[in-house]
């Protein structure tokens, strides 16, 4: 079969691989019908995600048909269309039980790789280096899908592919970012990241009811999405952040900020990213904390930082006298995806809220490595690339 | 929906892989230079220079550094600063009392090569990966995602609750 590949840092490859098989009882296998480009691969893309290996098939956001179930699938048979969530987990064990897939301690079949990174290991995503399992992601033809009867989120046929395929990952993320800020109808919640996480958790926290949705990019078009779906724009390149923040909060700072953009910040007039470019160039430092910092800095006291930005190893200079003085909230963690979902497909189905709106590419799978540098690079107008098999 | 046209099969084009040999090329150039400065001076007939040539060795080694990064296209463009200096600094060994006037000409020669490789590899990085200042920028302001306008949606997710476990009601006041 066909899929998109990593090979290094900046190569992703339009290669050939072998077709998955049925591992064990509980895999299914999925005709991957559409497949998205997440803001998280760039970091795959750029490297900076350790544990990569050269041929690991990449792509975390995908859905299709199911063509194979194993012997212990009992919730899904061939011909179901179903979109595949990021996270693998297995529904049983202690951490599942919660509710906290992200970290179920059952799906990580690199347990001990985990562990020495992270302390524990937390759960198996598709896609998404070794660390998390190794396992083969959706930016291919089909894949196989481990602890099928849980993994897996049943969409109807009346919803086309655009509708439901970010219900994978982004929109959930979006809409976890927002929820653990537990947004009051006063609030103002300020986002850092005008990318496509950035524009579900504006649409989100719209939703929820936050009296004022401020978004923060410098890329125009992103910053129009934003605007389109009830934010107001801070375009980094023009203005203060943190003068415009206290001008919009009457200098108290917003009581809720989410972190949407993760260890690739980019910022071009502050003292501190030219610090942390320089660093990670020598490797002495693997993320970019800039947005970190901004809003340990602006957040109202008492407040709450909600992190869904993938961040991956260590930062340097994260002021935590102001984090611990002002008794910030610090939430954050990848998505328990279907925790969220039922909820989220209930809201599609009844017209609340159409996801395809962030798509701004679709092409051929043919077409993904080309695809991944136009995203990165933001050419094009590019916000979402989705990707068609 | 926009509709780029490319079938590549790898996203690293020649201009990809030409500057990360440069960069590779400059830390090894560089590093020599800040390691071993008198096997640059002596066949040059350039002794007493040293620290001028480990100082262009340091920046080299910048340079190298900037090119293999996942943006090496400032790097790249910025060789020709890097480049001057190195001419700068080989012009003195041109007189006429330099017996290895020779072999200046070579590097010197080599070094304007090198420079004009680079300016190539600059403009074709700079047109697959740099954002041109004059890009049409697309109006997603009907992009809602909305069936109505964004205001009138606010709250309409006014039945879901937050779970126990993601709540965070600080300051509701002394029990």
């Amino acid at each position: 079969m066909k899929a998109l590949c990593w090979h290094g840092k900046n190569d992703i490859r339009y290669d050939t691989v072998p077709d998955p098989s049925i591992e064990d009882p509980r895999d299914a296998i999925v005709k991957v019908s559409s497949c998205a480009i997440c803001g998280s691969d760039l970091h795959l893309y750029d490297h900076y995600i350790p544990g990569m290996e050269s041929g690991d098939v990449m792509g975390h956001e995908f859905m299709g048909e199911v063509v194979e179930v194993g012997a212990e699938v009992h919730r899904l048979r061939p011909g179901d269309r179903v979109v595949v969530p990021f996270t693998i987990f297995c529904g049983e064990c202690e951490q599942c039980l919660r509710g906290n897939y992200s970290v179920c301690e059952r799906s990580n079949r690199n347990r001990e790789l985990g562990d020495k990174a992270f302390g524990h290991a937390t759960a198996g995503l598709f896609g998404y280096s070794h660390l998390t399992g190794g396992y083969a992601g959706g930016q291919a033809e089909y894949v196989r899908v481990p602890f099928a009867d849980t993994t897996h989120i049943k969409v109807p046929d009346s919803l086309s592919d655009e509708q439901v395929l970010f219900l994978g990952d982004i929109f959930p993320t979006g809409w976890q970012a927002v929820v653990q800020c537990d947004v009051q109808s006063g609030d103002t919640v300020a986002i850092w990241g005008a990318g496509p996480v950035g524009q579900f958790c504006v649409r989100s926290a719209v939703l929820l009811g936050a009296r004022q949705v401020i978004c923060i990019d410098r890329v125009p078009e992103r910053l129009s999405m934003a605007e389109a779906g009830g934010a107001i724009a801070i375009n980094f390149d023009e203005e203060s952040v943190l003068e415009r923040l206290n001008e919009l909060t009457r200098g108290k700072g917003p009581e809720k900020c989410i972190d949407a953009v993760g260890l690739e910040a980019h910022a071009t007039r502050s003292l501190d990213s030219v610090y942390d470019r320089a660093k990670q160039a020598v490797m002495l430092e693997t993320d970019r904390p800039h947005v970190l910092r901004e809003m340990i800095y602006v957040c109202r006291p008492a407040g709450v930082l909600s992190i869904p930005g993938v961040y991956g190893g260590l930062v340097d200079k994260l002021p935590m006298g102001p984090l611990m003085n002002k008794g910030l909230t610090v939430r954050t963690g990848q998505t328990h995806v279907n925790r969220w979902t039922d909820d989220l497909l209930r809201r599609i189905e009844a017209g609340q809220i159409d996801p395809s709106f962030v798509i701004t590419h679709q092409v051929g799978l043919e077409q993904g490595p080309d695809m991944y540098r136009v995203f990165r690079d933001k050419l094009d107008n590019c916000i979402k690339v989705v990707l068609k098999p | 929906m926009n509709s780029l046209q490319s079938l590549a099969t790898s996203s690293l084009a020649p201009s990809d892989r030409l500057a990360r040999g440069l960069g590779y090329f400059a830390l090894g150039i560089g590093l020599l230079q800040l390691l071993a400065p008198r096997r640059i001076t002596r066949p040059l007939g350039l002794e007493g220079r040293e620290t001028l040539v480990r100082a262009c060795g340091a920046g080299k080694m910048l340079n190298g550094l900037g090119a293999l990064s996942d943006n090496p296209t400032p790097a790249i463009r910025t060789r020709f600063a890097g480049n001057a200096l190195d001419l700068a600094l080989l012009a003195p060994g041109l007189s006429a009392d330099n017996p290895k006037r020779d072999n200046v000409r070579l590097v010197m020669a080599l070094l304007l090569g090198c420079t004009l490789l680079e300016a190539l590899t600059a403009r074709s990085l700079s047109e697959r990966h740099v954002r041109p200042r004059d890009m049409h920028v697309a109006d997603y302001g009907q992009r809602s995602g909305f069936p109505r306008p964004a205001e009138a949606m606010r709250g309409a997710a006014g039945d879901f609750r937050t779970p126990a476990d993601m709540r965070a009601e600080i300051g509701v006041g002394p029990a």
